[in-house]
């Protein structure tokens, strides 16, 4: 068998059939749907945006807090009484309902 | 009435205000560029998908990335132009994401698909090209290819179009489309051989 010949017949017969171009009903009307129900591509960047603006305020604002709580309490010591250490008034708080059921007789 | 008028005057709008007018983001003149186009992205579609659901899957999606993609159409070339190589490239997609059927024997067949092939041994010149066979047999070949082959041999050789059109279509250098074509060529003479082999072996 001549294998060129067929091949060529075959690329012929391709030739010969080209494929229809008729476009079912309707179909731009499906397009045009399917494109106004999508999200709107310039809605979603603004809603990226600010997300991304408000990230970076968060962090801000947690680099701010963090710089603040480490060095409240270097300077704390050189003013300090005994009443304005936290942590202390913190456990005398909680610990007052002990310490007077212990005082009660 | 009035919609007459307003479909009357979107179709005297000229395709560049059309285009200008779907990026300050008016959808709706996407339309007429949809219908004036599709009958080209279908055919295209037709020559890679043999399901009428496959083509229509890929002629929408190639008007999706179009409208995606419209900011970087610039005008220097034609839109239709612009848009045959988005369809073209979502054809290729198409093939490298649907590779079924390749490795398959050629054992089955059918009986006007076996009397073609017998007629061109015995007389090839009684083997008509436009015999329904001979396109079903085609399409068969042409679905075992590799999807560069395919995409390559169907542009170049059953669409006829220069080895620089296909660089422009596919993205491709021109040396790269040559070297494609070559071993496409190749690719469809060893499946053709495996075709004559598994009905006359």
């Amino acid at each position: 068998m001549n294998l060129a010949e067929l091949q060529k017949k075959l690329i012929a017969a391709a030739r010969a059939n080209a494929p229809g171009d008729h476009v079912p009903y309707a179909f731009e009307k499906r397009v045009t749907a399917l494109l106004a129900s999508r999200v709107s591509p310039q809605n979603l960047d603004g809603w990226v945006r600010g997300l991304w603006r408000a990230a970076v305020s968060c962090v801000a604002v947690a680099l701010l807090c963090g710089a603040w709580s480490l060095l409240t309490p270097a300077i704390a010591p050189a003013n300090a009484t005994a009443s304005t250490d936290l942590s202390q008034d913190l456990e005398n708080t909680l610990l007052a309902s002990a310490d007077q059921g212990d005082q009660a007789p | 009435m009035e919609k007459y008028l307003a479909d009357s005057r979107t179709m005297e709008r000229t395709e560049a205000e059309l285009i200008a007018a779907v990026l300050k983001g008016d959808s709706a003149s996407f339309e007429p560029l949809v219908q004036k186009y599709s009958p080209r992205v279908f055919a295209t579609a037709r020559r890679y998908a043999r399901r009428e659901s496959e083509v229509e899957d890929i002629a929408q999606e190639v008007w999706l990335k179009a409208f995606d993609k419209l900011k970087s159409f610039r005008g220097e070339a034609p839109f239709e132009h612009w848009l045959m190589r988005m369809t073209v490239r979502t054809c290729y997609d198409f093939l490298r994401g649907h590779q079924r059927n390749r490795e398959s024997s050629f054992s089955d067949l059918s009986e006007p698909e076996s009397d073609w092939l017998d007629r061109f041994v015995t007389a090839p010149e009684t083997a008509g090209e436009n015999a329904d066979a001979a396109k079903m047999l085609v399409g068969r070949v042409l679905e075992r290819l590799s999807p560069q082959a395919r995409l390559v041999i169907t542009l170049l050789e059953i669409e006829d179009r220069s080895v620089k059109e296909i660089s422009a279509l596919t993205g491709w250098s021109v040396p790269l489309v040559k070297v494609r074509a070559f071993r496409a060529r190749a690719e469809m003479r060893k499946i053709v051989s495996k075709m004559a082999k598994d009905k006359y072996l």
